[in-house]
């Protein structure tokens, strides 16, 4: 460590130290039982089932014992501060972290009561069941046409063109960007806005009719406008599939999701219907968090 | 030495919204103070047979719907740029609610005071004056402690209050059967004794109003809706 990140340390830790004015808590002080998670946690018949989840990075567990159900056609949000592991939980349903060499997932992970991690998956066809959608828009430099027409065509789902025809339009068109683009589907599709390119990284994931989507802070580049659009979307997409979003706008949870889950420092403190967390959260940390008391 | 439980509004990281909060709450605790003696002022200028005291509360009334409508506005604002959640939501709404039960406590003072103005100008004998001494003292206090529980986060005073409302309500009873007992004694006390009757009843709607403040109250503190309820229900919101 630098002398300046050594002295920043100790800055931080003073900080920690110093006084508080009388009368204000201090939220981190709240003791958190592992494992202990308030609200409604659990589901029945759950499309994911996973239990006792910790997640290492080499030493640091980065998720203590998480335990959650996330039901079918549900829109579940997860929200807390930076560094709380709401990313690092939500890239073990698609085992996004595989690709991290020090990163090591324990406890029972079950999609449709199967192993997620069995060595034996193929977790390309894992990924295309559970799709996923990342915080910056990340089309591949090909024409739109080609941007969602990859997934199907490497997945065989399409023999013939027609085929394949059918489904870039219906998947543009579930992606609420088919008005937009019908007529330049050649064109490529980093000329397109910040907003028409999230979504076509949305139709590029249900091209190849997953299951599940996760979402990565989804409109964190966007403009309200465009994070309107995709709200919009979120909710038309619920009908048919299941949604896992990590978001650190929480009217954005608010908004879009049936059940809000709430980590900290790699806890799950809360989880519950979003009406409850956001008018009555059960534990002090959230309600904190929420009414922006930290974070 | 500030009651612990009166910083639960004050430790956002935004102190403007810390002082947005505040400022809600002290206005409404100001609204709340004119109201409060605008019913002591109203009840003793019937009793003293003091016109001039009716007027001054009629006359008064409003200011209290200016406050109204600012502590509207600032409440609509508070929602339109913090999007608040949770307790401060809590807050914001109950105030809103809030504000509208003390207008109409204003609403009910200044019909006292109209009453009282006709009394005055009458020159009648008093009739029923004790019940009203004794009810009007009664709601005095249950609107006090509501406003204190209020600004000390009370939920279990606000319950007392709540249970308080029966008795009010076994008393005005009791006063209408007084009073009805005199009206059928002398037919020529009719128009007083309606009249008395009218000031009874603007009191026990005070208490209604004070009751509803209460239950607000609970509302903020305890996050669950106990109006419509029964009390048994309230109890074990307020416990639990």
């Amino acid at each position: 460590m630098s002398t300046l990140n050594t002295a920043v340390a100790q800055e931080m830790d003073k900080s920690d130290e110093a006084e508080l004015p009388a009368g204000e808590s201090r939220p981190a002080e709240t003791v958190i039982e592992e494992g202990a998670t308030v609200g409604a946690p659990y589901a029945d018949d759950p499309k994911f089932k996973l239990r006792d989840v910790e997640v290492f990075y080499g030493e640091d567990r980065a998720i203590k014992n998480i335990s959650l159900d996330i039901a079918r056609n549900e829109v579940i949000a997860f929200i807390g501060p930076s560094g709380c592991g709401k990313s690092t939980f939500l890239r073990c349903l698609n085992r996004m972290n595989d690709s991290i060499d020090i990163c090591r997932v324990k406890g029972s992970l079950q999609l449709d009561d199967q192993d997620l991690y069995d060595p034996k998956r193929d977790v390309v066809e894992l990924r295309a069941r559970v799709g996923m959608v990342f915080q910056k828009p990340n089309p591949f430099p090909k024409s739109i046409y080609d941007n969602v027409a990859y997934g199907p065509r490497i997945h065989g789902l399409a023999n013939r063109k027609s085929d394949l025809d059918d489904i870039v339009e219906s998947s543009l068109r579930k992606a609420g960007l088919w008005e937009e683009v019908k007529d330049r589907l050649d064109a490529t599709a980093t000329g397109m806005s910040g907003g028409q390119q999230q979504r076509l990284c949305i139709a590029r994931a249900i091209a190849v009719s997953p299951e599940v989507v996760l979402m990565d802070e989804p409109c964190s580049a966007l403009d309200p406008i465009a994070t309107a659009k995709v709200e919009e979307l979120i909710a038309e997409l619920s009908e048919s599939y299941t949604i896992v979003i990590v978001t650190h706008s929480m009217q954005q949870a608010a908004r879009v999701s049936h059940r809000t889950a709430y980590f900290h420092l790699g806890h799950l403190v809360e989880v519950n219907d979003t009406n409850k967390v956001f008018t009555s959260p059960e534990h002090e940390l959230t309600e904190s968090y929420i009414t922006g008391r930290f974070g | 030495m500030p009651d612990r439980k009166d910083d639960v509004y004050g430790d956002h990281i935004s102190h403007k919204f810390n002082d947005e909060l505040m400022e809600l709450k002290t206005q409404f605790l100001e609204m709340g103070g004119a109201v409060e003696s605008q019913v002591e002022r109203a009840v003793k200028a019937l009793i003293d047979s003091d016109g001039d005291l009716a007027e001054q509360v009629r006359l008064k009334d409003k200011e209290v719907d200016k406050q109204e409508v600012a502590l509207d506005e600032e409440a609509t604002l508070i929602i339109a740029r913090r999007q608040p959640t949770a307790r401060d939501l809590r807050l914001v709404i109950s105030v809103i609610k809030m504000v509208a039960d003390l207008e109409r406590v204003g609403d009910e003072a200044k019909k006292i005071a109209k009453l009282a103005i006709k009394l005055s100008e009458e020159g009648q004998a008093p009739r029923g004056y004790v019940e009203v001494r004794h009810i009007a003292g009664h709601v005095q206090s249950m609107l006090h402690d509501a406003l204190d529980a209020f600004t000390r986060l009370d939920s279990e005073q606000a319950l007392r209050i709540m249970k308080e409302d029966k008795r009010v309500d076994e008393e005005y009873q009791a006063a209408a059967r007084t009073l009805l007992t005199f009206m059928m004694e002398d037919t020529r006390n009719i128009s007083l004794c309606m009249s008395v009757m009218w000031v009874l009843r603007a009191l026990e709607r005070v208490g209604d109003h004070a009751c509803n403040i209460a239950e607000n109250v609970i509302f903020m503190v305890e996050g669950e809706d106990v109006r419509h309820t029964s009390i048994e229900e309230a109890e074990r919101v307020v416990g639990g």
